[in-house]
């Protein structure tokens, strides 16, 4: 029989996401001062690590994808450090 | 499932065609990465200058609209998964329905960009064309508003392309579907859960900021 019904680790990334959405809309109105932006930013990078790992499929990928895959963010990663190196650090 | 005839003279199998098409485009959407990476700069580097007058602007976004395009666009993101997963011969029809479906979200996701657009324009917010904000936090909100809609309607644009995309694939998926069609909706879905990825970031940091304060 051919497989039509989505699997669960689909089913739980999809509801997972859906809750970390109502969780980063819920906790922007809580009073936590710079810490609303590291909550934020957190969740955020916490959703693309679900998308990319079940939805992209990069759990069942080997090193050779997972590198062209980080490669991105390797690069993503210099870009912000070095850019706002100067802004985050002067007085 | 039918095959394509013949796979071409550079890959060795219909496997190493499929996995060069892969890492073509993580390679493509690291190019990517870095074209948002440089509005990402651009925001933290004057969101670090003007914290109040991006709070501010931010307050003035239509966080329901927002919240209702994520769940959206994830939502979207789900039905395209789901396709590349069951993919066959045999459950073409619900392949090409599923993405459909995620096509049809995407235009929701457009009108509702639209809709949030106007309502921008109505309130004067939008730079170089009608912004009429004034006090001690002008400078502040209108670099957030040209920040915001640079990056969603650049968002947008890819938006609109992939639905291009998905919509081919399901006309090819529906009458003939073959491992190059699997391949090619495979790529496609990575595109697509890739401008998925931008939105969250761009949720966040459009929109979020801000609420807390009284």
């Amino acid at each position: 029989m051919t497989q039509s019904r989505p699997s669960l680790p689909l089913v739980a990334a999809w509801l997972g996401l859906l809750g970390l959405l109502a969780l980063t809309v819920t906790m922007a109105y809580v009073p936590l001062g710079a810490a609303n932006a590291v909550v934020a930013i957190g969740i955020g990078i916490t959703k693309a690590a679900l998308v990319a790992a079940i939805f992209m499929e990069l759990r069942h990928r080997d090193a050779l994808t997972l590198l062209f895959a980080g490669a991105g963010l390797f690069w993503l990663g210099i870009l912000l450090w070095l850019g706002l190196m100067d802004f985050l650090t002067r007085t | 499932m039918r095959d394509s005839p013949a796979f071409a003279r550079q890959f060795t199998s219909v496997s190493h065609r499929d996995e060069s098409a892969e890492l073509g485009m993580w390679v493509f959407i690291a190019t990517e990465v870095l074209l948002f990476g440089g509005l990402l700069l651009a925001y933290f580097v004057y969101r670090h200058a003007y914290p109040q007058g991006f709070a501010t602007g931010s307050r003035h976004t239509e966080i329901v609209i927002g919240t209702a395009n994520t769940a959206i666009l994830l939502t979207s993101s789900f039905l395209v998964a789901w396709a590349v997963e069951i993919f066959s011969a045999e459950t073409r029809r619900l392949t090409a329905g599923l993405l459909a479906g995620a096509i049809c979200l995407g235009l929701a996701f457009i009108v509702l960009k639209g809709i949030e657009y106007h309502g921008e324009y109505e309130e004067h917010l939008v730079p170089g064309i009608d912004f009429r904000f004034t006090g001690s936090l002008a400078n502040g909100v209108q670099l957030f508003f040209i920040f915001y809609f640079i990056a969603t309607a650049i968002h947008a644009l890819h938006m609109i392309i992939g639905i291009g995309l998905l919509a081919v694939l399901a006309l090819l998926c529906r009458n003939a579907p073959s491992t190059r069609h699997r391949a090619g909706l495979h790529s496609a879905a990575l595109y697509w859960h890739f401008v998925d990825i931008v939105w969250i970031f761009l949720f966040a940091l459009i929109y979020l900021p801000g609420r807390s304060i009284t």
